[in-house]
């Protein structure tokens, strides 16, 4: 890398050093001898399932959380007050999923918030606030006007946004979280350059995410935690994916690389398109799906994928077009129509469209059935309670019981839960929008390996992904969308590698990339 | 002890709930300190007791319908002005055409004015709030109109025994009234479709919807529910004076909303208890009897009715 630090990155000091921390939580050990080093200009992934101590970390580094045993370092100095104000002194600044900026205030104020620039007569100062946000903004190579609303700001600008903010409170340690779940892949892009750039600037930067794509592109090193203990930390160089997988989730589970391909032989069409519109997206589109056969649905955000399973599913109104289920037309204006001819939407958003996250796990499971467990109009809880175990047991959802709430579950197992819910009403075609989002990687391949299950039953499924691996590791055959049409077709064959020596991890990595260059050659296009 | 060892079993759910059983705590405690202030001055008397039921039949029967609009992820702030128009409308249309008119006109005019409201709120898409804030004033101002602001006598002796003064026995048919829509209520929400989808609708709208429940229909419903719930306050305020007043019923909408959250029912939705709603009624209606016996004057009623509610609804919410 051509970066203006020169010197040997292993040498760089340590901005961060954590030194055997241990965190227990009444009896539950929740981190237990942990150590982490990040280096002055270096960007360290934190990696683990839900629930193997990231967070825990994360709220100690943040002054949070004390820990209970152990050292924690910044640039040199103990750091021994444990507060959210003695780690802002020291420079620790965490970028959050749900952004902290007013949307009715422009940039450069929301930057300056609470810190606001006045002037001689002590009232705040607009016109500095914005000279010294667009000073900020060009060394840092962020093209956003200062003036501009924040709600005016696309996603990832309000991202940067909010990583300038921290920048100018002097933050040497920015702690991102999950960024890019928000982002569009050009965004992604834009994200990552600044984050190189602010790299360069001898920032040191801890990332957190469960999409291995950007790891693997953005980290230089990567600590691993499992069940509350580390694992390994190694430059990325030395960790391919598979191996990340194995440390992550160890020997009990399995990765992307051994799901079970049965092939399901291809029944008759379950659900036909034809050349369906939606209000703006998707745009004439023709698909079929098949019994028993998953189709993988790429495409850059924004292409329209969900905007075809809304249509699909009657949340969005068709314009044009036409959907056949077993070769009959049917009409399809809400969700219930959907329901009625056999359909289930995973949708994209799992907190706000597929959950009701203070209801328990049963009231859950059970809403896409009431009818079903209702004689005339009261609803049986035998029966209720019987349909949420039948998930519970089936899916190996963790839950304290079925009457928790979903609230408290991990992300993978409130994926789950929403999974649940449609398998109780039995339908025929699934339409699963980013199915794994922001799922970790155990639960990841668990609900993989659903998927192909529910096609080796007969099923016809179409799954939405933005990560490549998981998309060619369940489908039979892959559609690429762009602009709201579909762009390109093809069986899942046509992504093998030829040469057969290569080993599964390295075949996956050959058909990833030539799955994301057809993507971004249909984007290109438009 | 002997027995310590088997008590965290019995104990422990009592405990790991013990937020749920504020209300009903507070109601105790409420109760209790009356009890013991106001011993000589009567409070405990049946014939006080019943008083108190009797008063608060009106806000038990309405904070039913309201739980369901809470629950829904709504609000009907028109309920209180409802009740005086329907207690208009009854009598009016009584003096007309007779009593099974008359209670017919009044259920119909409540079932109306519901309906509005709904249809405001889910096909145009206005809040709730906003929808039911406006009905108020159409609804006082209809009042006002038809009756040119004079009290309609009943004389029926019929209406005013059954939806008024009468008793079965030694029971009130107002603690009837309240008891037949508690429970229906109170079954209704618990172990029905229409009270899951509800519970639903207000959880999570877009969850709700994307499960292929008619969230739309939902909230209509609830907001007929809670118009038909203050006709039947109407139709009762009527039945207990004698006559039909616009005044019946100001200001019962907060006194209404106060009790269900009292009662342990979210003002956010996707939460919400009839049996709480109940309780919450009566915390109110054993307030306002106990600062009455006290001796407050009507001013300092007010001051310490909405202290205490402050506190009440404070501590009921420390559970979030």
């Amino acid at each position: 890398m051509s970066d203006s630090v020169a010197d040997n990155p292993a040498t760089r000091p340590f901005a961060v050093r954590l030194t055997g921390v241990t965190k227990t939580f009444g009896g539950v050990t929740a981190l237990s001898d942990v150590s982490l080093d990040v280096r002055v200009g270096e960007i360290h992934a934190l990696l683990g399932e839900n629930g193997a101590g990231k967070s825990t970390i994360l709220k100690i580094l943040n002054g949070v959380h004390a820990p209970t045993a152990g050292r924690i370092e910044v640039y040199g100095e103990p750091l021994d007050v444990h507060t959210p104000e003695a780690a802002k002194r020291a420079g620790i600044g965490m970028i959050f999923q749900e952004m902290s900026l007013v949307p009715t205030l422009s940039a450069a104020q929301n930057i300056f918030l609470n810190n606001e620039a006045k002037d001689g007569l002590g009232l705040i100062d607009d016109k500095a606030a914005a000279r010294r946000a667009r000073e900020l903004f060009e060394t840092l190579g962020v093209e956003i006007d200062p003036k501009a609303l924040v709600g005016d700001l696309s996603a990832g600008q309000r991202q940067l946004t909010e990583i300038v903010k921290a920048i100018s409170r002097n933050v040497r340690v920015l702690i991102l979280d999950e960024p890019t779940t928000a982002l569009s892949g050009g965004e992604v892009e834009k994200l990552f350059a600044f984050l190189r750039r602010l790299k360069s600037e001898g920032v040191a930067i801890i990332y957190v995410s469960h999409r291995m794509d950007e790891i693997t592109r953005i980290a230089d090193r990567a600590t691993i935690l499992r069940d509350g203990r580390h694992v390994v930390t190694a430059p990325m160089s030395e960790l391919t994916l598979d191996r990340i997988i194995e440390y992550i989730v160890g020997r009990r589970s399995r990765g992307f690389s051994d799901v079970e391909r049965r092939d399901a032989s291809r029944g008759a069409p379950l659900l036909e398109v034809r050349s369906l519109s939606g209000p703006r997206k998707p745009v004439s589109v023709d698909l079929t799906l098949y019994a028993g056969e998953v189709v993988g649905v790429a495409g850059l955000l924004g292409s329209g994928r969900s905007a075809l399973a809304r249509v699909l599913f009657g949340i969005d109104r068709k314009r044009a077009g036409e959907i056949l289920i077993r070769g009959a037309p049917v009409e399809i204006a809400s969700p219930r129509d959907a329901i009625a001819k056999g359909m289930a939407l995973v949708p994209e958003d799992r907190l706000r469209q597929g959950l009701i996250l203070e209801h328990s796990v049963e009231s859950n499971t059970s809403l896409s059935i009431l009818d079903r467990l209702a004689s005339w109009l009261f609803v049986s809880s035998a029966k209720a309670s019987e349909a949420a175990d039948r998930q519970i047991d089936g899916l190996r959802i963790k839950t304290a019981s079925r009457d928790a709430a979903v609230r408290t579950l991990s992300g993978g197992n409130q994926q789950k839960v929403v999974i649940g819910k449609w398998l109780n009403a039995e339908p025929d075609i699934f339409v699963l929008d980013e199915p794994t989002g922001g799922v970790d990687i155990g639960s990841k391949a668990e609900i993989i390996a659903l998927v192909r299950d529910l096609a080796a039953r007969g099923k016809a499924v179409l799954v939405i992904s933005s990560e490549l691996s998981e998309l060619l590791t369940a489908s039979d055959r892959i559609v690429v969308m762009s602009d709201g049409r579909i762009v390109s077709e093809a069986a899942r064959d046509a992504f093998d590698d030829p040469n057969p020596n290569n080993d599964v991890g390295e075949q996956l990595q050959f058909a990833e990339r030539k799955l994301s260059q057809i993507i971004q050659k249909a984007h290109a296009h438009v | 002890m002997s027995d310590t060892t088997a008590r965290p079993s019995f104990v422990a759910p009592l405990v790991a709930n013990w937020r749920q059983y504020i209300p009903y705590l507070g109601f105790v405690l409420i109760f209790a300190f009356f009890s013991a202030t106001l011993f000589n001055q009567g409070f405990l008397e049946p014939t006080n007791q019943l008083n108190i039921l009797r008063q608060t039949a009106m806000i038990s029967i309405m904070s039913v319908g309201m739980t369901y609009v809470l629950s829904a992820g709504e609000i009907d702030l028109s309920i209180g002005m409802v009740a005086g128009l329907i207690s208009c409308v009854v009598a009016v249309a009584m003096d007309h055409f007779g009593v099974v008119a008359g209670v017919a006109a009044g259920l119909a005019a409540g079932g109306v004015v519901g309906l509005v409201n709904g249809l405001l709120t889910t096909r145009i898409g206005i809040p709730s709030f906003l929808t039911t804030l406006a009905m108020m004033g159409i609804a006082r101002g209809t009042a006002m109109w038809m009756t040119q602001t004079k009290s309609i006598p009943i004389l029926d002796d019929g209406y005013n025994w059954l939806f008024g003064g009468g008793n079965l026995g030694p029971i009130p048919v107002l603690v009837i009234w309240t008891a037949v829509v508690a429970v229906v209520g109170h079954v209704v929400l618990r172990r029905t479709t229409f009270g899951r989808r509800v519970l639903a609708t207000g959880g999570s709208e877009t969850a709700a919807r994307y499960s292929g429940i008619d969230t739309k229909g939902i909230k209509m419903r609830v907001l007929v529910i809670s118009s038909l719930g203050a006709a039947l306050a109407g139709m009762l305020y009527a039945g207990r004076l004698h006559s039909g007043r616009f005044q019946l019923g100001e200001g019962d909408e907060l006194s209404v909303i106060a009790a269900a959250v009292l009662g342990g029912t979210s003002l956010f939705g996707g939460s919400g208890t009839v049996v709480g709603s109940i309780v919450g009624s009566l915390m109110i209606g054993v307030i306002n009897n106990g600062l009455l016996l006290m001796g407050l004057e009507y001013s300092q009623q007010l001051i310490a009715r909405g202290i205490i509610i402050i506190i009440a609804v404070a501590i009921s919410q420390s559970r979030k």
